[in-house]
């Protein structure tokens, strides 16, 4: 990777490039209203092979799955199948427009609906919308569903969410701003939610769980019927953290287990690409006491085969729009061409052999770094980056994989597992690149002894190396220098 | 199978260093009485197959073709250079994740914060986050900072009534779940800025406008800002970003948070989505900021780099008390918004903003000719940009109906569903694809249908 600082485009900027001609007006001219006028816009000014220069040189400094192994626990890195990106480029796709007549657009309805009964099929409910434009985004929905369904049946006091400690920070988070309290539930001596507190934890009070199957030590929750029970129980309702579905896919519907809503994370176990951080897709599905309430509109068919006609439905009950239209259409075609081309049997095999890589990845590292819940696991697992006696952390060691080629695991997190590092192969790597893998892993283990300040300062390789964070939070450069001062 | 790589020998000896025999062994945490459902879906089908079946699905839309395209109120057609879809296809780029190992994120790490430094000096605001997923989120997060800033003692929202009406609809959803909060002044649809001027009170945290508005047109923001700061509330404007080539930023007349639809930077229609939520406000409030945000700083050796910052305003960081739960965005749509303004250059969108107001007042002008038709009619005098209001002496469903089957057009936007006052109005964008010969086209196509 390139190691000399790259400008910025306003550092390239020159006054009076063009990076692409323009037409001139074929129209009358008609004046401005002045007053309604800026004096000036400080965009920058580049020719276009200026531009080209300079995104292909910042793309060789980006790592992506393209780029090689990136194991980043609960966040399904697995390889993004090129002819989606093709079919999500198809002019009659790409260019339609979220407010044409439903008639001009049944092939994008069919698509949807389609997407929604294939959702709903995999995880077992009722009724799906494809609206949440993210993982987040759904759990957010999930919840004002849960609320508005509370508030139907007059049940006001329910204000408390239960999320275990293991849980994503979005589900607290997502729990606050639905108006809900989130109250912590400790995990037991084997990586399970603890059954006595959720037990204890359960009465009129509480509106539901938000949980995380297999939850985020990679495991799946033992009790998990159990805990779906109490839940119902007291009356409250059960919400699936849908992030880890890359294990479950064909192997169990979450439906099936008593989870009443869920939102499933297409860019994750649907391979549709992460985009540097998104945009993503997050479809939630429901139970059908929860059917009514989705977010609209949701597409429902008219008429069956050849008259088949697609329309839009606002669900009678509905708390409201989430999207500006119907949520990430690119994504949804992307994700329909997956399920195409897996079917039933190939998204078994996708989880199955999830599953498989990351026990055969526990079991070729456990003895260089432990695995405090040492059982089978499924997509993922956490052992502890901690190693030697020479004060080398799990940061250092991820640091280190740098040097080596690969992309670190999630690390810190889960928070209930000290100097955690979280990974996750996903299905689509082979042997051969998780035995590379291992053997970089062992390595650092040795540096770690024989070398720790070789491991402690990594990475070496990089196009920069250790960056001062607190500089970056302190001083808050968040606009170019180079660009002139704001007027 | 799939993506799969694996051999039958691989998966024999991976199983035997596991210590199993079967790969269905790996599941016996799974209630029996659940395991392996029989799932109903379309048997795997292979590339060759998808491409044809999705190419045969595509072909069921109406093909539009942007030039003879006059429907916007909120996503656009424009010209995007062939270099965003250039850098959009880098898969470094595409198929990397968030940037939490900042030494191999470099390359997207810089690209938003040059996304950042080029929307703050769109909008003439001091600090952009990374991207939110569109322009109603965009505006539902700006609420909920308003509301935060003036710490839930303040709990009244005034929302013009001409603001995108699924923005509005959005951040009502959004606000469902905030005890206090109360929105007022667009029930009326007719209300203009005096109205909602005169809402102004010590409870509350935000007036929102959007500016040019919903219809196409500038609002009289003159002496906005200062009203509002008067009564310690917060302006939010929701504006057009291919407007701002040309005229006055939000942050010239003392917007407090900026937000917009960024799709009409280089990114696709896509039926809706993926779009791009951008968001800018005052460095007063960056810690109530929600999102990512890159900052600049050095690395060990003194070089220049590029980090997240301020993450402790997070979820992952902060759980319940975070700013927001947003985690993924809209990275990718921001880096194409980027490489879009990157082209363009500021006088690149200068001339698309003039092309855009001399274009669409050359098409109202000859439709306010046809008989039967008026322009603004409710507001002829207001100024506007690249849409207006077009009232039609047929439905507008029957109008569009055979624009669409007779000549391939798409017309406008039918109003009268949000608002009940403009029945038979129809909203129509012109932009640069539309050229002259296609606006006579859309002409006198409106004169032959109602004829």
């Amino acid at each position: 990777m390139i190691r000399t600082t790259i400008p910025t485009v306003y550092e390239l900027s020159v006054p009076g490039r063009h990076g692409v001609d323009l037409p001139t007006p074929d129209v009358p001219l008609t004046p401005f209203p002045t007053s309604e006028l800026r004096a000036d816009c400080d965009l920058p000014e580049l020719s276009q092979i200026d531009v080209v220069r300079h995104y292909l040189a910042l793309s060789q400094r980006n790592f992506g799955v393209d780029s090689g192994f990136y194991p980043l626990g609960s966040c399904t890195m697995k390889y993004n199948p090129k002819i989606n990106e093709q079919i999500a480029r198809l002019p009659a796709f790409a260019e339609t427009h979220p407010l044409q007549d439903p008639e001009a657009v049944q092939g994008n309805l069919e698509l949807m609906f389609e997407l929604q009964e294939w959702l709903a099929e995999i995880g077992g409910f009722a009724a799906v919308s494809l609206q949440p434009s993210a993982g987040a985004h759904g759990e957010f929905t999930g919840l004002l569903m849960i609320r508005a369904y509370h508030h139907e049946r007059g049940e006001l006091k329910r204000t408390r969410i239960l999320i275990p400690d293991s849980a994503h920070g979005t589900n607290p988070a997502s729990t606050t701003m639905a108006g809900f309290t989130a109250v912590e539930l400790p995990s037991d001596g084997r990586g399970n939610v603890d059954l006595e507190a959720v037990s204890v934890a359960c009465d009129e009070t509480v509106a539901g769980i938000m949980i995380t199957n297999p939850n985020t030590l990679g495991l799946f929750e033992e009790h998990i019927q159990h805990v779906v029970h109490l839940v119902h129980e007291c009356g409250g309702l059960v919400y699936g953290d849908g992030a880890n579905m890359n294990a479950l896919a064909g192997i169990a519907r979450p439906g099936d287990l008593g989870f009443d809503v869920m939102h499933f994370n297409l860019h994750k176990t649907f391979a549709t690409p992460h985009g540097g951080g998104g945009p993503g897709a997050g479809p939630i599905g429901v139970s059908a006491r929860l059917k009514d309430f989705l977010p609209g509109p949701v597409i429902e068919v008219q008429g069956e085969g050849q008259n088949a006609k697609y329309v839009l439905e606002e669900p009678k009950k509905s708390i409201g729009r989430v999207s500006t239209f119907f949520g990430n259409f690119g994504m949804f075609v992307r994700a329909h061409a997956y399920i195409r081309r897996h079917g039933a049997s190939g998204l078994r095999a996708n989880s199955e052999h999830a599953v498989l890589n990351a026990n055969y990845l526990r079991v070729r590292l456990r003895d260089a770094f432990a695995v405090p819940f040492d059982r089978i696991n499924m997509h993922e697992f956490v052992c502890r980056g901690a190693v030697g006696d020479h004060g080398v952390r799990a940061f250092d060691v991820s640091k280190r994989l740098l040097d080596y080629g690969f992309h670190p695991p999630t690390n810190y997190f889960p928070l209930i597992v000290p100097e955690a590092l979280m990974i996750e192969p996903t299905e689509t790597e082979s042997k051969p690149t998780l035995d590379a893998f291992v053997a970089a892993m062992h390595a650092i283990a040795t540096e770690a002894k024989d070398d720790p300040l070789l491991v402690k300062s990594a990475p070496h390789e990089t196009p920069v190396r250790r960056l001062d964070e607190v500089k970056a939070a302190r001083e808050l450069v968040v606009t170019d220098r180079a660009a002139t001062p704001r007027r | 199978m799939g993506y799969v790589p694996h051999t039958d020998a691989e998966r024999r000896e991976m199983l035997a260093t596991i210590g199993l025999a079967r790969i269905e062994d790996l599941f016996t945490d799974v209630p029996a009485s659940v395991r392996f459902p029989d799932l109903k879906l379309p048997p795997p089908a292979q590339e060759l197959e998808i491409e044809r079946e999705m190419a045969a699905r595509a072909a069921r839309n109406f093909a539009v073709d942007p030039s003879l395209s006059f429907l916007g109120a909120g996503t656009y057609h424009h010209f995007r250079p062939a270099t965003v879809d250039y850098v959009l296809s880098r898969g470094e780029f595409y198929t990397s994740y968030t940037q939490y190992q900042p030494e191999v994120s470099q390359g997207m790490l810089q690209a938003l914060f040059e996304y950042q430094s080029m929307i703050c000096r769109l909008t003439a605001m001091e600090v952009s986050n990374a991207s939110h997923y569109d322009g109603a989120t965009a505006l539902a997060e700006a609420v909920l900072l308003a509301l935060n800033v003036t710490r839930g003692e303040r709990s009244k929202i005034i929302l013009s009534p001409a603001i995108h009406p699924q923005y509005r609809a959005v951040l009502k959803t959004y606000l469902r779940g905030t005890h206090a909060a109360k929105v007022v002044g667009d029930d009326d649809g007719t209300a203009g800025l005096d109205r909602l001027r005169s809402l102004l009170d010590d409870q509350t945290a935000a007036l929102v406008i959007q500016n040019p508005n919903f219809f196409g047109q500038f609002e009289a923001v003159d002496g906005l800002a200062d009203a509002v700061h008067r009564s310690g509330a917060l302006l939010i404007v929701v504006t057009d970003l291919v407007a701002l080539g040309l005229f006055r930023p939000p942050g010239s007349y003392g917007a407090d948070v900026v937000v917009a639809e960024g799709q009409p930077l280089g990114i696709p229609a896509s039926f809706g989505g993926p779009h791009l939520g951008v968001f800018a406000t005052r460095l007063a409030y960056v810690r109530r900021l929600s999102g990512h945000l890159v900052g600049e700083t050095v690395d060990v050796d003194g070089r220049r780099g590029y980090v997240l910052t301020l993450a402790t305003r997070e979820q992952h960081i902060r759980r319940a008390k975070a700013t927001s739960n947003i985690c993924t965005n809209s990275a990718v749509c921001a880096l194409g918004a980027a490489v879009y303004l990157a082209t363009i250059g500021k006088n690149g969108l200068r001339r698309i903003a003039e092309l855009c107001f001399h274009k669409s007042h050359y098409a109202a002008d000859a439709i306010a000719g046809l008989e039967g038709f008026a322009v603004n009619p409710q507001s002829p005098q207001q100024a506007f940009f690249k849409e207006f209001v077009v009232r039609v002496p047929r439905p507008v469903a029957e109008i569009n109906r055979q624009l669409r089957e007779h000549h391939n057009i798409v017309g406008g936007y039918d109003l009268g569903g949000d608002y009940p006052h403009l029945q038979a109005h129809m909203l129509i964008t012109v932009n640069e694809f539309n050229t002259r010969a296609h606006i006579d086209r859309l002409v006198s196509a409106l004169g032959e249908v109602v004829r």
